[in-house]
Protein backbone atom coordinates (compact mmCIF):
# COMPACT_ATOMS: atom_id res chain seq x y z
CA UNK A 1 0.00 0.00 0.00
CA UNK A 2 1.38 3.37 -1.02
CA UNK A 3 0.21 6.93 -1.15
CA UNK A 4 0.12 7.81 -4.81
CA UNK A 5 1.06 11.34 -5.81
CA UNK A 6 1.53 13.34 -9.00
CA UNK A 7 3.51 16.52 -9.54
CA UNK A 8 1.59 19.75 -9.61
CA UNK A 9 1.89 21.82 -12.80
CA UNK A 10 5.08 23.92 -12.73
CA UNK A 11 3.07 27.17 -13.02
CA UNK A 12 1.13 26.35 -9.86
CA UNK A 13 4.32 25.60 -7.90
CA UNK A 14 6.05 28.73 -9.23
CA UNK A 15 2.91 30.69 -8.31
CA UNK A 16 3.34 29.65 -4.68
CA UNK A 17 6.98 30.68 -4.78
CA UNK A 18 6.30 34.08 -6.34
CA UNK A 19 6.90 35.99 -3.11
CA UNK A 20 9.85 33.82 -2.00
CA UNK A 21 13.43 34.50 -2.99
CA UNK A 22 14.91 31.62 -0.98
CA UNK A 23 13.45 28.15 -0.90
CA UNK A 24 14.18 24.98 1.07
CA UNK A 25 13.08 21.74 -0.62
CA UNK A 26 12.04 18.51 1.09
CA UNK A 27 11.48 15.20 -0.67
CA UNK A 28 10.33 11.85 0.72
CA UNK A 29 12.22 8.58 0.51
CA UNK A 30 9.14 6.36 0.56
CA UNK A 31 6.00 6.78 -1.54
CA UNK A 32 7.02 9.93 -3.41
CA UNK A 33 10.35 8.34 -4.35
CA UNK A 34 8.56 5.27 -5.64
CA UNK A 35 6.12 7.44 -7.63
CA UNK A 36 9.04 9.44 -9.11
CA UNK A 37 7.38 12.60 -7.84
CA UNK A 38 9.48 13.57 -4.80
CA UNK A 39 12.62 11.43 -4.71
CA UNK A 40 16.18 12.64 -4.99
CA UNK A 41 16.22 13.14 -8.74
CA UNK A 42 12.91 15.04 -8.70
CA UNK A 43 14.12 17.23 -5.84
CA UNK A 44 17.34 18.03 -7.74
CA UNK A 45 15.33 18.78 -10.88
CA UNK A 46 13.11 21.14 -8.87
CA UNK A 47 16.22 22.79 -7.40
CA UNK A 48 17.55 23.39 -10.89
CA UNK A 49 14.21 24.85 -12.02
CA UNK A 50 13.95 27.17 -9.04
CA UNK A 51 17.55 28.35 -9.43
CA UNK A 52 17.11 28.96 -13.14
CA UNK A 53 14.22 31.29 -12.28
CA UNK A 54 16.70 33.44 -10.34
CA UNK A 55 15.80 32.22 -6.85
CA UNK A 56 18.09 30.63 -4.30
CA UNK A 57 17.73 27.16 -2.84
CA UNK A 58 19.10 27.32 0.70
CA UNK A 59 19.18 23.52 1.02
CA UNK A 60 17.30 20.29 0.44
CA UNK A 61 16.84 16.89 2.02
CA UNK A 62 15.03 13.63 1.45
CA UNK A 63 13.31 12.60 4.66
CA UNK A 64 13.15 8.77 4.75
CA UNK A 65 9.40 8.78 5.51
CA UNK A 66 8.06 12.31 5.66
CA UNK A 67 4.76 11.32 7.32
CA UNK A 68 6.64 9.79 10.26
CA UNK A 69 7.12 11.76 13.46
CA UNK A 70 10.90 11.38 13.04
CA UNK A 71 10.44 14.20 10.53
CA UNK A 72 10.64 16.46 13.59
CA UNK A 73 14.30 15.53 14.12
CA UNK A 74 15.18 15.86 10.43
CA UNK A 75 13.76 19.41 10.52
CA UNK A 76 15.78 20.20 13.65
CA UNK A 77 18.98 19.03 11.99
CA UNK A 78 18.36 21.26 8.99
CA UNK A 79 17.01 24.17 11.05
CA UNK A 80 19.80 26.54 9.98
CA UNK A 81 19.23 26.20 6.22
CA UNK A 82 15.44 26.21 6.68
CA UNK A 83 15.66 29.39 8.75
CA UNK A 84 17.51 31.08 5.91
CA UNK A 85 14.66 30.28 3.45
CA UNK A 86 11.42 32.21 2.92
CA UNK A 87 9.41 29.04 2.52
CA UNK A 88 9.58 25.25 2.42
CA UNK A 89 8.56 23.38 -0.72
CA UNK A 90 7.41 19.87 0.21
CA UNK A 91 7.66 17.25 -2.52
CA UNK A 92 5.79 14.78 -0.36
CA UNK A 93 2.23 13.54 -0.03
CA UNK A 94 -0.27 15.71 1.84
CA UNK A 95 0.41 13.84 5.07
CA UNK A 96 4.09 14.73 4.66
CA UNK A 97 3.23 18.39 3.99
CA UNK A 98 1.12 18.54 7.14
CA UNK A 99 3.68 16.68 9.26
CA UNK A 100 6.37 19.13 8.14
CA UNK A 101 4.16 22.15 8.88
CA UNK A 102 3.27 20.71 12.29
CA UNK A 103 6.86 20.17 13.37
CA UNK A 104 8.45 23.21 11.78
CA UNK A 105 9.69 25.36 14.68
CA UNK A 106 10.50 28.34 12.51
CA UNK A 107 6.99 29.27 11.27
CA UNK A 108 6.96 29.90 7.54
CA UNK A 109 4.87 28.77 4.61
CA UNK A 110 5.05 25.08 3.63
CA UNK A 111 3.90 24.70 0.02
CA UNK A 112 2.95 21.41 -1.61
CA UNK A 113 4.63 20.50 -4.89
CA UNK A 114 2.55 17.36 -5.32
CA UNK A 115 -1.09 16.39 -5.54
CA UNK A 116 -2.01 13.47 -3.33
CA UNK A 117 -4.20 11.14 -5.33
CA UNK A 118 -5.08 7.95 -3.53
CA UNK A 119 -3.99 4.96 -1.52
CA UNK A 120 -2.94 2.61 -4.28
CA UNK A 121 -2.63 -1.09 -4.85
CA UNK A 122 0.22 -2.09 -7.18
CA UNK A 123 -1.60 -4.34 -9.62
CA UNK A 124 1.36 -4.59 -11.98
CA UNK A 125 4.91 -3.25 -11.51
CA UNK A 126 4.78 0.53 -11.39
CA UNK A 127 1.04 0.63 -12.03
CA UNK A 128 -1.24 1.63 -9.17
CA UNK A 129 -5.00 1.55 -8.87
CA UNK A 130 -7.23 3.18 -6.29
CA UNK A 131 -9.01 0.38 -4.51
CA UNK A 132 -10.14 1.85 -1.20
CA UNK A 133 -12.02 5.02 -0.30
CA UNK A 134 -11.31 4.58 3.40
CA UNK A 135 -15.03 5.06 3.96
CA UNK A 136 -15.03 3.73 7.50
CA UNK A 137 -17.68 1.04 6.95
CA UNK A 138 -16.23 -1.66 4.72
CA UNK A 139 -18.60 -3.45 2.31
CA UNK A 140 -16.01 -5.80 0.76
CA UNK A 141 -17.63 -8.81 2.44
CA UNK A 142 -20.66 -8.34 0.22
CA UNK A 143 -18.86 -7.34 -2.95
CA UNK A 144 -16.38 -10.16 -3.53
CA UNK A 145 -13.54 -8.04 -2.13
CA UNK A 146 -13.86 -5.39 -4.86
CA UNK A 147 -14.74 -1.93 -3.54
CA UNK A 148 -17.65 -0.37 -5.46
CA UNK A 149 -17.21 2.94 -3.65
CA UNK A 150 -14.03 3.80 -5.51
CA UNK A 151 -14.05 1.38 -8.40
CA UNK A 152 -17.57 2.27 -9.53
CA UNK A 153 -17.53 5.84 -10.88
CA UNK A 154 -20.90 6.49 -9.22
CA UNK A 155 -20.09 4.65 -5.96
CA UNK A 156 -23.20 2.55 -6.47
CA UNK A 157 -23.96 0.01 -3.76
CA UNK A 158 -26.67 -2.02 -5.46
CA UNK A 159 -25.27 -3.26 -8.73
CA UNK A 160 -24.23 -1.83 -12.09
CA UNK A 161 -25.98 1.19 -13.59
CA UNK A 162 -27.32 1.22 -17.13
CA UNK A 163 -24.00 2.46 -18.45
CA UNK A 164 -22.08 -0.79 -17.96
CA UNK A 165 -21.19 -2.16 -21.37
CA UNK A 166 -18.85 -4.93 -22.41
CA UNK A 167 -17.27 -4.91 -18.96
CA UNK A 168 -16.43 -1.20 -19.20
CA UNK A 169 -17.66 1.83 -17.30
CA UNK A 170 -19.64 4.49 -19.19
CA UNK A 171 -17.07 7.05 -18.07
CA UNK A 172 -14.17 5.53 -20.00
CA UNK A 173 -13.17 2.46 -21.94
CA UNK A 174 -10.09 2.40 -19.69
CA UNK A 175 -12.17 1.84 -16.56
CA UNK A 176 -13.43 -1.67 -15.92
CA UNK A 177 -17.01 -1.71 -14.57
CA UNK A 178 -16.56 -2.56 -10.88
CA UNK A 179 -19.94 -4.25 -10.73
CA UNK A 180 -19.09 -6.46 -13.72
CA UNK A 181 -15.96 -7.52 -11.83
CA UNK A 182 -18.02 -8.15 -8.69
CA UNK A 183 -20.63 -10.04 -10.69
CA UNK A 184 -18.00 -12.24 -12.35
CA UNK A 185 -16.25 -13.05 -9.10
CA UNK A 186 -19.48 -13.79 -7.23
CA UNK A 187 -20.61 -15.89 -10.18
CA UNK A 188 -17.39 -17.95 -10.07
CA UNK A 189 -18.05 -18.66 -6.41
CA UNK A 190 -21.73 -19.46 -6.90
CA UNK A 191 -22.72 -16.48 -4.77
CA UNK A 192 -24.74 -14.48 -7.33
CA UNK A 193 -27.87 -14.56 -5.18
CA UNK A 194 -26.06 -12.15 -2.84
CA UNK A 195 -26.45 -9.45 -5.48
CA UNK A 196 -30.23 -9.63 -5.08
CA UNK A 197 -30.09 -8.25 -1.54
CA UNK A 198 -30.67 -4.52 -1.25
CA UNK A 199 -27.71 -2.80 0.35
CA UNK A 200 -29.00 -0.34 2.96
CA UNK A 201 -28.20 3.38 3.13
CA UNK A 202 -24.58 4.04 3.83
CA UNK A 203 -23.53 5.83 7.01
CA UNK A 204 -21.23 8.53 5.69
CA UNK A 205 -20.78 9.98 9.18
CA UNK A 206 -17.93 7.54 9.77
CA UNK A 207 -16.38 8.70 6.50
CA UNK A 208 -15.30 12.09 5.18
CA UNK A 209 -18.67 13.63 6.08
CA UNK A 210 -18.29 13.11 9.82
CA UNK A 211 -15.51 15.60 10.46
CA UNK A 212 -11.85 14.66 10.97
CA UNK A 213 -11.52 11.07 12.12
CA UNK A 214 -9.20 10.21 14.96
CA UNK A 215 -8.07 7.02 16.51
CA UNK A 216 -6.27 6.18 19.72
CA UNK A 217 -4.57 2.85 19.17
CA UNK A 218 -3.71 2.45 22.83
CA UNK A 219 -7.28 2.99 23.97
CA UNK A 220 -9.24 1.00 21.40
CA UNK A 221 -9.27 0.30 17.72
CA UNK A 222 -12.48 2.16 16.84
CA UNK A 223 -12.92 5.58 15.32
CA UNK A 224 -14.19 8.38 17.47
CA UNK A 225 -15.84 11.51 16.28
CA UNK B 1 -54.34 3.65 -5.55
CA UNK B 2 -50.97 4.85 -4.35
CA UNK B 3 -51.04 8.35 -5.74
CA UNK B 4 -54.08 8.30 -7.99
CA UNK B 5 -52.26 9.94 -10.89
CA UNK B 6 -53.57 9.47 -14.40
CA UNK B 7 -50.53 7.37 -15.21
CA UNK B 8 -51.26 5.08 -12.29
CA UNK B 9 -54.95 4.83 -13.19
CA UNK B 10 -54.21 3.93 -16.79
CA UNK B 11 -51.58 1.36 -15.91
CA UNK B 12 -53.61 -0.28 -13.16
CA UNK B 13 -56.67 -0.43 -15.41
CA UNK B 14 -54.59 -2.57 -17.76
CA UNK B 15 -54.53 -0.07 -20.62
CA UNK B 16 -51.43 0.51 -22.72
CA UNK B 17 -49.86 3.73 -21.41
CA UNK B 18 -47.96 6.40 -23.35
CA UNK B 19 -45.55 8.84 -21.77
CA UNK B 20 -43.09 11.23 -23.37
CA UNK B 21 -40.14 13.27 -22.27
CA UNK B 22 -39.83 17.05 -22.15
CA UNK B 23 -36.34 18.34 -21.47
CA UNK B 24 -36.30 21.72 -19.70
CA UNK B 25 -34.36 24.63 -21.24
CA UNK B 26 -30.82 25.75 -20.43
CA UNK B 27 -32.40 28.94 -19.25
CA UNK B 28 -35.39 30.52 -17.63
CA UNK B 29 -37.95 30.34 -20.44
CA UNK B 30 -41.13 28.87 -19.03
CA UNK B 31 -42.59 28.99 -22.54
CA UNK B 32 -40.16 26.27 -23.67
CA UNK B 33 -41.78 23.81 -21.26
CA UNK B 34 -45.28 25.10 -21.98
CA UNK B 35 -44.78 24.63 -25.72
CA UNK B 36 -43.69 21.04 -25.23
CA UNK B 37 -46.58 20.46 -22.85
CA UNK B 38 -49.03 21.81 -25.43
CA UNK B 39 -47.58 19.57 -28.09
CA UNK B 40 -47.72 16.45 -25.95
CA UNK B 41 -50.92 16.96 -23.95
CA UNK B 42 -53.27 15.01 -26.23
CA UNK B 43 -50.97 12.16 -27.18
CA UNK B 44 -49.51 11.24 -23.79
CA UNK B 45 -50.82 10.23 -20.40
CA UNK B 46 -47.96 11.92 -18.58
CA UNK B 47 -44.81 13.82 -19.47
CA UNK B 48 -41.41 13.23 -17.86
CA UNK B 49 -39.35 16.27 -17.01
CA UNK B 50 -35.68 15.36 -17.00
CA UNK B 51 -33.31 16.26 -14.16
CA UNK B 52 -30.14 17.87 -15.52
CA UNK B 53 -30.01 15.21 -18.21
CA UNK B 54 -26.57 14.19 -19.48
CA UNK B 55 -25.26 16.19 -16.51
CA UNK B 56 -25.97 19.51 -18.23
CA UNK B 57 -27.45 22.23 -16.06
CA UNK B 58 -31.03 23.01 -16.99
CA UNK B 59 -34.13 24.38 -15.35
CA UNK B 60 -34.97 22.14 -12.41
CA UNK B 61 -37.24 19.18 -12.93
CA UNK B 62 -39.48 20.31 -10.09
CA UNK B 63 -40.07 23.72 -11.71
CA UNK B 64 -40.67 22.11 -15.11
CA UNK B 65 -43.19 19.72 -13.58
CA UNK B 66 -45.09 22.57 -11.97
CA UNK B 67 -45.23 24.46 -15.27
CA UNK B 68 -46.70 21.38 -16.95
CA UNK B 69 -49.16 20.84 -14.16
CA UNK B 70 -50.36 24.45 -14.36
CA UNK B 71 -51.39 23.84 -17.96
CA UNK B 72 -53.14 20.59 -17.11
CA UNK B 73 -50.45 18.19 -18.29
CA UNK B 74 -49.57 15.44 -15.85
CA UNK B 75 -45.87 15.45 -15.01
CA UNK B 76 -43.42 12.70 -14.07
CA UNK B 77 -40.63 14.25 -12.02
CA UNK B 78 -37.25 12.68 -12.72
CA UNK B 79 -34.75 12.68 -9.87
CA UNK B 80 -31.09 11.71 -10.14
CA UNK B 81 -28.92 10.91 -7.13
CA UNK B 82 -25.88 12.52 -8.77
CA UNK B 83 -26.66 16.08 -7.72
CA UNK B 84 -28.39 15.88 -4.32
CA UNK B 85 -27.82 14.12 -1.04
CA UNK B 86 -30.52 12.40 1.00
CA UNK B 87 -31.59 15.64 2.68
CA UNK B 88 -32.13 17.50 -0.58
CA UNK B 89 -33.80 14.54 -2.31
CA UNK B 90 -36.30 14.02 0.48
CA UNK B 91 -37.11 17.71 0.80
CA UNK B 92 -37.74 17.95 -2.95
CA UNK B 93 -40.10 14.98 -2.69
CA UNK B 94 -42.06 16.81 0.03
CA UNK B 95 -42.14 19.93 -2.13
CA UNK B 96 -43.25 18.01 -5.21
CA UNK B 97 -46.09 16.33 -3.34
CA UNK B 98 -47.15 19.67 -1.86
CA UNK B 99 -47.36 21.03 -5.41
CA UNK B 100 -49.47 18.09 -6.54
CA UNK B 101 -46.81 16.16 -8.41
CA UNK B 102 -47.47 12.45 -7.98
CA UNK B 103 -45.22 10.56 -10.38
CA UNK B 104 -41.52 10.40 -9.54
CA UNK B 105 -38.86 8.52 -11.51
CA UNK B 106 -35.69 7.54 -9.61
CA UNK B 107 -32.41 7.46 -11.53
CA UNK B 108 -28.66 7.31 -10.95
CA UNK B 109 -27.99 10.02 -13.54
CA UNK B 110 -25.33 10.20 -16.23
CA UNK B 111 -21.88 10.72 -14.80
CA UNK B 112 -20.97 14.40 -14.38
CA UNK B 113 -17.97 13.87 -16.65
CA UNK B 114 -20.35 13.90 -19.65
CA UNK B 115 -21.89 17.25 -18.85
CA UNK B 116 -21.02 20.92 -18.93
CA UNK B 117 -19.57 20.92 -15.40
CA UNK B 118 -17.17 17.96 -15.50
CA UNK B 119 -15.36 19.30 -12.42
CA UNK B 120 -18.49 18.95 -10.29
CA UNK B 121 -18.51 16.70 -7.25
CA UNK B 122 -20.82 13.78 -7.91
CA UNK B 123 -22.93 13.34 -4.79
CA UNK B 124 -24.11 9.72 -4.95
CA UNK B 125 -24.93 9.77 -1.25
CA UNK B 126 -27.57 7.13 -1.96
CA UNK B 127 -28.09 5.15 -5.15
CA UNK B 128 -31.14 4.88 -7.39
CA UNK B 129 -32.44 1.71 -5.73
CA UNK B 130 -32.10 3.33 -2.33
CA UNK B 131 -34.01 6.36 -3.67
CA UNK B 132 -36.84 4.04 -4.71
CA UNK B 133 -36.81 2.57 -1.22
CA UNK B 134 -36.78 6.08 0.27
CA UNK B 135 -39.94 7.04 -1.63
CA UNK B 136 -41.66 3.84 -0.55
CA UNK B 137 -40.74 4.49 3.09
CA UNK B 138 -41.95 8.07 2.80
CA UNK B 139 -45.24 6.97 1.25
CA UNK B 140 -46.06 3.74 3.09
CA UNK B 141 -44.52 4.34 6.50
CA UNK B 142 -44.54 8.13 6.47
CA UNK B 143 -40.94 8.05 7.62
CA UNK B 144 -37.76 9.73 6.50
CA UNK B 145 -34.61 7.68 5.95
CA UNK B 146 -33.56 8.67 9.46
CA UNK B 147 -36.69 7.03 10.85
CA UNK B 148 -38.39 10.25 11.89
CA UNK B 149 -42.07 10.80 11.12
CA UNK B 150 -43.26 12.88 8.19
CA UNK B 151 -46.26 15.07 8.78
CA UNK B 152 -48.87 14.60 6.07
CA UNK B 153 -49.35 12.01 3.35
CA UNK B 154 -46.77 11.31 0.62
CA UNK B 155 -48.85 9.87 -2.22
CA UNK B 156 -46.32 9.05 -4.92
CA UNK B 157 -46.35 6.64 -7.84
CA UNK B 158 -42.77 5.41 -7.88
CA UNK B 159 -40.84 4.90 -11.08
CA UNK B 160 -37.44 3.45 -11.86
CA UNK B 161 -35.42 2.80 -14.98
CA UNK B 162 -34.19 -0.44 -16.48
CA UNK B 163 -31.66 -1.00 -19.21
CA UNK B 164 -31.93 -4.48 -20.72
CA UNK B 165 -29.10 -3.59 -23.11
CA UNK B 166 -26.48 -2.96 -20.45
CA UNK B 167 -24.21 -5.63 -19.05
CA UNK B 168 -24.10 -8.10 -17.44
CA UNK B 169 -27.24 -9.06 -19.40
CA UNK B 170 -28.26 -11.91 -17.08
CA UNK B 171 -28.11 -9.60 -14.08
CA UNK B 172 -30.51 -7.07 -15.60
CA UNK B 173 -33.56 -9.08 -14.54
CA UNK B 174 -32.20 -9.40 -10.99
CA UNK B 175 -31.68 -5.66 -10.92
CA UNK B 176 -35.29 -5.14 -11.99
CA UNK B 177 -36.37 -7.52 -9.20
CA UNK B 178 -34.36 -5.44 -6.75
CA UNK B 179 -36.06 -2.25 -7.90
CA UNK B 180 -39.47 -3.89 -7.48
CA UNK B 181 -38.51 -5.14 -4.03
CA UNK B 182 -37.34 -1.61 -3.16
CA UNK B 183 -40.75 -0.26 -4.15
CA UNK B 184 -40.94 0.55 -7.86
CA UNK B 185 -44.47 0.79 -9.25
CA UNK B 186 -43.54 1.47 -12.86
CA UNK B 187 -40.46 1.10 -15.03
CA UNK B 188 -39.37 3.13 -18.03
CA UNK B 189 -36.68 1.32 -19.98
CA UNK B 190 -33.75 2.54 -22.02
CA UNK B 191 -34.53 2.98 -25.72
CA UNK B 192 -35.35 -0.24 -27.58
CA UNK B 193 -33.87 -0.76 -31.03
CA UNK B 194 -32.90 -4.41 -30.70
CA UNK B 195 -36.39 -5.85 -30.26
CA UNK B 196 -35.11 -9.46 -30.12
CA UNK B 197 -32.82 -8.75 -27.20
CA UNK B 198 -35.58 -6.81 -25.45
CA UNK B 199 -37.93 -9.75 -26.01
CA UNK B 200 -35.37 -12.12 -24.45
CA UNK B 201 -35.19 -9.85 -21.41
CA UNK B 202 -38.99 -9.65 -21.21
CA UNK B 203 -39.21 -13.45 -21.38
CA UNK B 204 -36.94 -13.68 -18.34
CA UNK B 205 -38.99 -10.95 -16.65
CA UNK B 206 -42.31 -12.69 -17.27
CA UNK B 207 -40.85 -16.10 -16.34
CA UNK B 208 -40.16 -14.66 -12.89
CA UNK B 209 -43.61 -13.07 -12.80
CA UNK B 210 -42.09 -9.61 -12.42
CA UNK B 211 -44.43 -8.10 -15.03
CA UNK B 212 -47.27 -8.78 -12.59
CA UNK B 213 -45.54 -6.76 -9.89
CA UNK B 214 -44.54 -3.68 -11.86
CA UNK B 215 -45.70 -1.82 -14.98
CA UNK B 216 -43.00 -1.93 -17.63
CA UNK B 217 -42.99 0.80 -20.26
CA UNK B 218 -40.56 0.36 -23.13
CA UNK B 219 -38.36 3.29 -24.08
CA UNK B 220 -38.50 4.79 -27.57
CA UNK B 221 -36.13 7.36 -29.08
CA UNK B 222 -37.14 8.49 -32.59
CA UNK B 223 -34.11 8.89 -34.86
CA UNK B 224 -33.92 11.95 -37.07
CA UNK B 225 -30.81 11.33 -39.10
CA UNK B 226 -28.03 8.89 -39.87
CA UNK B 227 -25.69 11.11 -37.89
CA UNK B 228 -27.88 10.84 -34.81
CA UNK B 229 -28.08 7.05 -35.22
CA UNK B 230 -24.29 6.83 -35.43
CA UNK B 231 -23.84 9.17 -32.48
CA UNK B 232 -26.20 7.15 -30.31
CA UNK B 233 -24.54 3.91 -31.38
CA UNK B 234 -21.04 5.16 -30.67
CA UNK B 235 -21.25 7.77 -27.94
CA UNK B 236 -24.37 7.62 -25.78
CA UNK B 237 -23.85 5.51 -22.65
CA UNK B 238 -26.37 2.74 -22.16
CA UNK B 239 -27.93 2.99 -25.61
CA UNK B 240 -27.54 0.10 -28.03
CA UNK B 241 -28.25 0.85 -31.69
CA UNK B 242 -27.71 -2.12 -34.03
CA UNK B 243 -25.70 -1.43 -37.20
CA UNK B 244 -28.70 -2.42 -39.26
CA UNK B 245 -30.65 0.59 -37.94
CA UNK B 246 -27.72 2.89 -38.78
CA UNK B 247 -27.52 1.41 -42.29
CA UNK B 248 -31.23 1.90 -42.87
CA UNK B 249 -30.90 5.55 -41.85
CA UNK B 250 -27.82 6.03 -44.03
CA UNK B 251 -29.53 4.60 -47.10
CA UNK B 252 -32.81 6.44 -46.62
CA UNK B 253 -33.87 9.04 -49.19
CA UNK B 254 -35.87 10.78 -46.46
CA UNK B 255 -34.15 10.02 -43.14
CA UNK B 256 -36.85 11.58 -40.96
CA UNK B 257 -39.56 9.44 -42.55
CA UNK B 258 -37.35 6.37 -42.29
CA UNK B 259 -36.70 7.15 -38.62
CA UNK B 260 -40.43 7.27 -37.95
CA UNK B 261 -40.92 4.03 -39.91
CA UNK B 262 -38.28 2.27 -37.81
CA UNK B 263 -39.85 3.47 -34.58
CA UNK B 264 -43.36 2.48 -35.68
CA UNK B 265 -42.14 -1.02 -36.52
CA UNK B 266 -40.59 -1.30 -33.07
CA UNK B 267 -43.71 -0.01 -31.30
CA UNK B 268 -45.85 -2.46 -33.27
CA UNK B 269 -43.84 -5.37 -31.87
CA UNK B 270 -43.76 -3.92 -28.35
CA UNK B 271 -47.54 -3.47 -28.24
CA UNK B 272 -48.01 -7.21 -28.57
CA UNK B 273 -45.17 -8.27 -26.33
CA UNK B 274 -46.31 -10.02 -23.13
CA UNK B 275 -45.60 -7.97 -20.03
CA UNK B 276 -45.12 -4.61 -21.80
CA UNK B 277 -47.63 -2.15 -20.38
CA UNK B 278 -46.77 0.97 -22.33
CA UNK B 279 -44.18 3.04 -24.14
CA UNK B 280 -42.11 6.02 -23.09
CA UNK B 281 -41.04 8.29 -25.94
CA UNK B 282 -37.87 10.32 -25.45
CA UNK B 283 -37.79 12.61 -28.44
CA UNK B 284 -34.78 14.65 -27.25
CA UNK B 285 -35.50 17.90 -29.10
CA UNK B 286 -37.81 16.38 -31.71
CA UNK B 287 -41.01 16.55 -29.67
CA UNK B 288 -42.96 17.67 -32.78
CA UNK B 289 -42.86 14.11 -34.03
CA UNK B 290 -44.42 12.52 -30.93
CA UNK B 291 -48.12 13.14 -31.78
CA UNK B 292 -47.57 11.61 -35.21
CA UNK B 293 -45.77 8.57 -33.78
CA UNK B 294 -48.54 7.94 -31.23
CA UNK B 295 -51.28 8.48 -33.84
CA UNK B 296 -49.70 6.16 -36.39
CA UNK B 297 -49.12 3.53 -33.71
CA UNK B 298 -52.89 3.35 -33.24
CA UNK B 299 -52.58 4.59 -29.68
CA UNK B 300 -54.87 7.61 -30.11
CA UNK B 301 -57.08 8.81 -28.63
CA UNK B 302 -55.63 8.44 -25.17
CA UNK B 303 -58.04 6.86 -22.71
CA UNK B 304 -59.91 9.04 -20.24
CA UNK B 305 -59.72 7.52 -16.77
Amino acid sequence: MKTITSQKPAEEVMGYLEKCQKVYIIGCGTCATMCHTGGKSEVLEMKRKIESSGKKVTGWMIIPTACDELTKYALEEEAGRIKEADCVLAMTCAVGVQTIALHLKDKKPVYPALNTLFIGMEDSPGHFTEVCLQCGSCVLGKTAAICPLVRCSKSLLNGPCGGSSGGKCEVSQDIPCAWQLIYDRLSEMGRLEEMEAIEPFKDWSVSVSGGPRKIDVEAECTTTS
Amino acid sequence: MKAGTRLERILTSGQFAVTAEAGPPKGTGAEVIRKKGELLRHCCDAVNVTDNQTAIVRMSSLAGCLLLKEQGVEPVMQMVVRDRNRLALQSDVLGAVALGIGNILCLSGDHQKFGNHPGAKGVFDIDSIQLVRTLKMMRDEKKFIAGEDISGEVPVFIGAAANPFADPFEYRVSRLAKKIKAGADFIQTQAVYDVDKFARWMEMVTARGLDKQVHIMAGIIPIRSAGMARYMRDSVPGVYVPDEVVTRMENAANPKEEGVRIILEIIEQLKDMPGVHGIHIMAVGWEDIVPQVVEKSGLMPRPVV
